[in-house]
């Protein structure tokens, strides 16, 4: 290995083979990282972009045929109801911000005893495998020994079963990703609280404020930016929800015998069956492909919506 | 975290100050009454599948159901034949701490770079890093699958493992760290003759610690979790994660819950295990993806 710079006599201006060993050196630290990910990351995007034109034989070889797979992504009605599915979820999923917010703003109070003892409880669904999450809300679900329905059979609810009727299968997904995500949301605004100086409180204090107009017109406000950033993450992240249908709807055989699938069914979902189980894969290409196109749309409209509600300070 | 501790301290009114709206002695009732239910409601579904993890089927499926735990330690040596448990769980681990290895090695190198060293082109490679955050992994997946098919590493470990090395985020996360660290440090190290490499690992990677355990511990945590890829790689029961081996059971005509509730209690609890350990370094990691972002 050469090491350039000799101990002393060195000039304030870095000569110019200096430079060049710099740079070499960022180039040779970058690379293995760089490598990998043009590999197996950046390349496929392209890739996936061109097998989107693509339609597949039974037997893996694959040939151009232009916007078919887009026409028919148009005309299929499993196309539309999984966005239409994908979408509810992703709208009703974020109830779990406002609820995020108040529970860190209770547990962000001065001299809570137990603070961190209700902080893990919080996050302990997030660090569960979600497939394990899923399997004891579908046991929790279960129409017949789950214990939901038992509970509400004590104050004379017929609970429905779950994840098998078309009528509460969406709202069930709903519960359980808001359950396991709230803690994640949590940590991220309890991180955002705790980065709002003292004074501020101090001050509105001496004003007179009490706790829940320091809420309000502090807390709310200063924290807005970090509620834009979760939204934005939730938003993504439900776009591409998978594991819990995955387990909670069933795949497969087990899906088709669901009555409540076509209403669980989602984008993700979709491509999973289309790319995988069913080998059609230019199809999946333009499947995610469309998912791609969403993700970007209702990013972009939430940077522009930012403008009515985020305050930076 | 040290803050909600230190505030526990009984007050000292005259050294703080007046601070009218914020007696700390107030007993936050109001606080603990939302709390509580709340939480019980975040550890009741564990609570159930432990119960139900320790019944026989005829036991589970009773109505109305027994809130009691049953002795049924059975149910944990069933797991073990309904499924190659072992093997996957060997898997699984394999995954997650080849994965953790590579980024941990690959990751803070890149960053480091990124963060501290000028090279032309720096900003648009950056950029390009970037853009791989932006994407939502499905677009990655169909490619992937046919470089592994090409290489023939359907079913293997490599293919678990070999994709997940390389890290946007953590290239990313670390980064960050980096151009938050004081420069002078570097800057007497280079007067003192050592070159790039040698500042970078005597110097710049130990003041990253923090950063690079917290990277750990979440590749850790989404490789254990990950379900997406093991399934479409690995398709051969004994090549399996626990993840994908597990939502493999359940679409099984008649699901033994107990049995189902004691495999997918062990394949979380060693990640709530790790979370024990690591509290710490889990939040912060999390709330570093959020803050400084």
């Amino acid at each position: 290995m050469t090491l350039t710079s000799r101990p002393g006599g060195r000039p304030r201006r870095r000569p110019r083979r200096d430079r060049v060993t710099e740079a070499l050196w960022g180039y040779a630290f970058i690379a293995p990282a760089g490598l990998g990910l043009a590999v197996f990351y950046l390349w496929p995007v392209v890739r996936t972009g061109y097998f989107s034109f693509t339609e597949w034989g039974a037997f893996g070889g694959h040939t151009w045929s232009g916007l078919d797979n887009y026409h028919r992504l148009l005309s299929d009605p499993e196309v539309g109801r999984s966005l239409v599915n994908t979408l509810a979820y992703t709208a009703l999923g974020l109830i779990a911000i406002p609820l995020a917010v108040v529970f860190a703003a209770l547990l962000n109070r001065d001299g809570l005893r137990g603070a961190g003892i209700y902080r893990t409880l919080f996050f302990l669904p997030v660090v569960t495998m979600p497939v394990a999450v899923a399997m004891i809300w579908r046991w929790l679900y279960n129409g017949d020994y789950g214990l939901i329905n038992h509970v509400l059979a004590q104050v004379g609810i017929d609970g429905p079963n779950w994840i098998a009727d078309p009528d509460t299968a969406l709202f069930a997904l709903v519960v359980v990703g808001i359950w396991s995500s709230l803690g994640y949301n949590l940590v991220i605004f309890l991180a955002g609280m705790q980065a709002i100086p003292k004074e501020y409180y101090d001050a509105a204090a001496i004003d007179g404020a009490g706790p829940v107009r320091q809420f309000f017109r502090i807390t709310l406000p200063l924290l807005s930016p970090t509620a834009f950033f979760v939204s934005i993450i939730s938003v993504i992240g439900s776009l591409q929800l998978f594991d819990l249908v995955y387990v909670l709807a069933g795949s497969g055989q087990t899906a088709r015998a669901n009555p409540a699938f076509p209403r669980m069914e989602t984008v993700v979902q979709l491509f999973h069956d289309r790319a995988f189980a069913t080998n059609d894969r230019g199809y999946g290409a333009a499947i995610v492909m469309m998912l791609l196109v969403l993700i970007i749309a209702l990013t972009a409209l939430q940077f522009r919506l930012q403008k009515r509600w985020v305050h930076y300070g | 975290m040290a803050e909600a501790r230190s505030s526990a301290v009984p007050p000292q009114p005259d050294r703080s100050g007046p601070r009218p709206g914020r007696r700390r002695s107030r007993s936050h009732l109001g606080v603990h009454a939302v709390l509580i239910p709340a939480s019980l409601v975040m550890v009741a579904p564990f609570v159930w599948q432990l119960i139900t993890s320790l019944k026989t089927l005829s036991s589970a499926t009773r109505v109305p159901p027994s809130l009691l735990p049953e002795g049924r330690w059975e149910n944990y040596r069933q797991v073990f034949q309904l499924l190659p448990f072992g093997d996957q769980f060997l898997n699984t681990t394999l995954m997650a701490a080849g994965r953790t290895a590579g980024q941990v090695l690959l990751c803070p190198l890149a960053a480091y770079a990124f963060a501290r060293l000028r090279f032309p082109g720096r900003e648009v490679l950056f950029g390009l890093f970037l853009s791989v955050l932006m994407v939502p992994p499905q677009l990655f997946i169909i490619p992937q699958y046919q470089i592994m098919a090409s290489l023939g590493w359907l079913n293997t470990l490599q293919a678990l493992i070999v994709p997940g090395m390389f890290s946007a985020f953590g290239v990313f996360l670390l980064r960050q760290f980096f151009l938050g660290l004081p420069p002078e440090l570097e800057e007497a190290a280079r007067l003192d003759g050592a070159g790039p490499l040698r500042i970078y690992w005597f110097i710049m990677l130990p003041l990253a610690r923090p950063g690079v355990i917290a990277l750990s511990v979440l590749a850790l945590l989404w490789s254990w979790n990950d379900l997406f890829w093991p399934l479409v790689v690995n398709t051969d029961p004994e090549q399996m994660t626990l993840s994908a081996g597990l939502s493999a059971l359940q679409g099984q005509f008649q699901t033994d819950y107990p049995v189902l509730m004691a495999g997918s209690l062990l394949a979380s609890l060693p990640v709530i295990a790790a979370f024990a350990l690591l509290q710490r370094q889990f939040i912060q990691g999390i709330a570093h993806t959020g803050v400084k972002g």
